[in-house]
C-alpha cells in the first residue's frame, strides 16, 4: 500500500490498537517548559507514580523567562515559582533542564532543533501547540495539554485517534521578499483558521524543498494556526546537512544508517491525502494580518475585505481598522522580531540585511529576541549585532518574550504591534495590545519607517 | 475525573465565533503551579474592564442567564494548547461546551476533565442560540449515553458523536493514565523491538 511521510512515521509508533477506539502512540522525544509541567508533575506526584522514561525528556525555561538581566534573579514572584518549580521537578526525577542562563537555553522550539533532539521519523510532543514546528524534519510533533504531559511521563505514549492527512503543495517562483512566513500567513489567509482541524498536514512542492531549516521550520510552526495539530515537511539532504554534527545528531556509522532510514520516509508516488490544496508561488507577496485571528491576513499591498458579519466586525473593532482600508502608512510604535515562528539565525539575518546602513524610527520601540542563547551568540559572530545596534536597535535576551507576553514584554493598551510570531489574538501581547502579524522583512522595515510600507516597491 | 451520563440546564449563550484559548483564559493568568482557581479569570478580559469592575456588556455578567451549559459559535478553543482553558470552564461551573466546531486540542482537554464538548449543526446551534435569546430559562437536555441533546422548550433535538472510549471514560470517571499504565507491558515490548 502507498503510504504518506505521516503514515510511515505514525504506523511505525503504534504499540497498540484498540477496537473501536484509540491508538496507543509511543513517544520518542517529549519536551517540556515551565508553564505546562507543573501540574503533570504534581499529578504523578499525588498518584505515586514515577516518570517512566526521563531520558527521553528535556526541559527548557523560555515563557515567561525575562529577556534583560537574566543573571538576576526574575523579579516577578509568580514567574520565579513556576522557575523554581521546574528546576526542582527535573532534578527529582533526572530530567535533563537547559535553565535560564544556560548556554543551551531557549525557546522549546528553537533550542531543540538546533541541538539536533528533533530527528526525522521520530514522535515527539510537548505542551505547547507550536510543537508542530519539529515536523519541517519530516517528525510527527504536535502540542498536547498537560493531561497528557502526565501521560507521557508516565508511560511515554498516548491514546490517540489517527489524524487524518492532508496536503497543501505549492509550486513555482517566490517573488523576492517574499518570504517562508509571507507563504504560510498566505495559505492561512486562504484556507482559514480551521481548515486542518482534525488533520495532519503535508507541505509539499518546490516552494518547500528549496526553503532552509529554519524556513521550513517557520512554516511547519504555524501549522496549528488554520487548525492542523501538526504540519511535516520530508527529510532530504537540507534536513541531514543541518542534523549532522550537531550534539545529539547521531555520529559516525549510526548517521548514515540512520539517513539511509530516513530516506525511505517520503511520501510514496502516488499515496492518496484525505485533502489536497495546490497553490502557485507566483500569487504571494509579503503578508500583513489585521484582524485577530492569523486567517485574517492580506497581502501589504491589499485592503482589508469588507464583509458583514459580527465576528469580522468586532475583530477590526478591536483592532480599530475599518472595511476597505490599506494598512500601508499605517503608523506602527511597536516591532517585535522573535517567538519560535521567527527568532533564528535567518531571520536576523533578513532583519539585518534590511536595517543596515539606516535609523530606527524615533516613535518605534523594537523587541528583538533571539529565540536561544546559540541564536544569540551566532547574531554576534556574524556581526549583525553591530549592525542593529548602529541602526538603533538593541537585543534582547532569549525566551519568547512578547509573542505571548508573560514575561515584562508588553505592548501597551491601544498600541499597534508589527510581530513576527504567530497569534494575533485580542491582547495576546499584553491587555488590549493590536497585533499585526508579519515576516522578519516587513518587520524591520516597519521599525525603520515608524508606519507600515509597500516594501514590493523596495523589492522591484 | 468528573462522571458525566446527563445534564439537565439553562444556557449561556456565547454567540462569538473563533473564541480562542487567549480569552477564555489569557496568559498573564498561566503563573500557577495547580489546576484550581482558574475559573475566576475565565474569559478575563471579555469579563471585566481594564480596572477591574464587572463589564456588564458581556454575557457572563448578565445575570439572566445562567447554567453549566456554555453554548458558543464556530471554531470554539483555537489557538494554544493551555490545558488551563479546560481548567477555568470547567471551575467556573460549565459541564457542557456547545458549538459546532471545536479547535483540537482544546476538545481533547475538555475531554480529560470532565467536560463534555457537544458539537452540533450550525442549524441546530443557531437554533440553541434563538430559543435562549426567547427565554433565558429554556432548559437543555444533554444526554451522553444516547449521544443526544434536546431543547425541552421545544422537543427540537440532535445526535452528536462522541468516540466509544472517550465515552466510557466520561461515563465512569475514567482517565488515560490509569489505562496507559495498564498496557506498560506491551510499552516496553514495543521499546524493544524498536531498539
Amino acid at each position: 500500500m502507498k503510504k504518506t511521510l505521516f503514515d510511515k512515521v505514525w504506523d511505525a509508533h503504534v504499540v497498540k490498537e484498540i477496537q473501536d477506539g484509540p491508538q496507543i502512540l509511543y513517544i520518542d522525544k517529549h519536551l517540556i517548559h515551565e508553564v505546562t509541567s507543573p501540574q503533570a508533575f504534581g499529578e504523578l506526584e499525588q498518584r505515586g507514580i514515577p516518570v517512566f522514561r526521563p531520558d527521553q525528556i528535556v526541559a527548557t525555561a523560555d515563557h515567561n523567562t525575562p529577556t534583560i538581566d537574566q543573571h538576576l534573579p526574575v523579579k516577578d514572584v509568580l514567574s520565579r515559582n513556576q522557575l523554581t518549580q521546574l528546576t526542582k521537578n527535573c532534578e527529582k526525577n533526572n530530567i535533563t533542564l537547559y535553565g535560564l542562563g544556560h548556554k543551551y537555553n531557549g525557546i522549546v522550539h528553537v533550542m531543540a532543533p538546533e541541538l539536533g533532539i528533533t530527528q526525522p521519523g521520530m514522535t515527539m510532543v510537548c505542551g505547547d501547540s507550536h510543537t508542530s514546528t519539529h515536523g519541517a524534519f519530516g517528525t510527527i510533533a504536535f502540542g498536547i495539554g498537560t493531561s497528557q504531559v502526565a501521560q507521557v511521563f508516565a508511560s511515554q505514549s498516548l491514546l490517540l485517534q489517527k489524524p487524518k492527512s492532508l496536503r497543501v503543495s505549492v509550486n513555482g517562483k517566490l517573488k523576492p521578499g517574499v518570504l517562508p512566513k509571507d507563504v504560510i500567513l498566505y495559505v492561512i489567509a486562504k484556507l482559514g483558521t480551521n481548515a486542518g482541524t482534525g488533520y495532519f498536514c503535508e507541505y509539499a512542492g518546490n516552494v518547500f524543498k528549496d526553503m532552509s531549516m529554519e524556513g521550513r521550520m517557520t512554516v511547519c510552526n504555524m501549522s496549528i494556526e488554520m487548525g492542523a495539530r501538526g504540519g511535516m515537511i520530508a527529510p532530504d539532504e537540507t534536513t541531514f546537512d543541518y542534523i549532522k554534527g550537531r550534539k545529539f545528531a547521531p555520529k559516525g556509522d549510526e548517521f548514515d544508517k540512520k539517513v539511509a532510514y530516513w530516506k525511505t520516509l517520503p511520501t510514496d508516488e502516488g499515496a492518496t491525502f484525505d485533502k489536497e490544496y495546490h497553490f502557485d508561488a507566483a500569487d504571494i507577496e509579503p503578508m500583513i494580518t489585521y484582524g485577530t485571528n492569523p486567517g485574517m491576513g492580506i497581502k501589504i499591498t491589499e485592503n482589508i475585505p469588507i464583509e458583514n458579519n459580527a465576528s469580522f466586525e468586532k475583530s477590526l473593532a478591536y483592532m480599530n481598522f475599518e472595511k476597505g482600508q490599506s494598512l500601508i502608512d499605517q503608523k506602527i510604535n511597536y516591532v517585535f522580531i522573535g517567538s519560535c515562528t521567527n527568532s533564528r539565525i535567518e531571520d536576523f539575518r533578513v532583519a539585518a540585511s534590511f536595517v543596515k546602513g539606516k535609523k530606527k524610527a524615533n516613535n518605534v520601540t523594537a523587541w528583538f529576541v533571539p529565540g536561544s542563547q546559540q541564536v544569540a551568540q551566532q547574531i554576534v559572530e556574524e556581526g549583525l549585532k553591530e549592525v542593529f545596534e548602529e541602526a538603533g536597535f538593541k537585543l534582547r535576551q532569549p525566551g519568547c518574550s512578547a509573542c505571548l507576553a508573560m514575561n515584562d514584554d508588553k505592548i501597551p493598551e491601544g498600541e499597534y504591534c508589527v510581530s513576527t510570531s504567530n497569534r494575533n489574538f485580542e491582547g495576546r501581547q499584553g491587555q488590549g495590545s493590536r497585533t499585526i502579524l508579519a515576516s522578519p522583512l516587513v518587520a524591520a522595515a516597519t521599525a525603520i519607517e515608524g508606519k507600515i510600507i509597500d516594501i514590493t516597491k523596495q523589492l522591484n | 475525573m468528573d462522571k458525566f451520563t446527563k445534564l439537565k440546564s439553562t444556557a449561556i449563550p456565547l454567540s462569538i465565533e473563533n473564541v480562542d484559548t487567549d480569552q477564555i483564559i489569557p496568559a498573564r493568568f498561566l503563573k500557577a503551579t495547580s489546576r484550581e482557581g482558574f475559573g475566576e479569570n475565565l474569559f478575563r478580559d471579555w469579563r471585566y474592564n481594564k480596572e477591574g469592575s464587572a463589564n456588564n456588556d458581556f454575557i457572563l455578567n448578565n445575570t439572566i442567564y445562567q447554567g453549566s451549559i456554555l453554548v458558543a459559535g464556530d471554531n470554539f478553543g483555537c489557538g494554544s494548547s493551555r490545558e488551563h482553558a479546560a481548567w477555568a470552564i470547567h471551575d467556573y461551573g460549565f459541564k457542557v461546551v456547545v458549538s459546532s466546531f471545536f479547535a483540537d486540542i482544546f476538545k481533547g482537554n475538555a475531554l480529560n476533565n470532565g467536560v463534555l464538548p457537544v458539537q452540533v449543526s450550525p442549524e441546530y446551534l443557531e437554533e440553541l442560540f434563538s430559543e435562549i435569546e426567547k427565554d433565558p430559562n429554556t432548559q437543555i437536555e444533554v444526554d451522553l449515553e444516547a449521544e443526544k441533546i434536546t431543547l425541552l422548550s421545544t422537543g427540537s433535538s440532535t445526535n452528536f458523536e462522541i468516540n466509544s472510549y472517550k465515552k466510557t471514560c466520561l461515563i465512569n470517571g475514567y482517565d488515560d493514565i490509569d489505562f496507559l499504565i495498564s498496557n506498560k507491558a506491551e510499552i516496553e515490548k514495543f521499546e524493544n523491538t524498536k531498539a
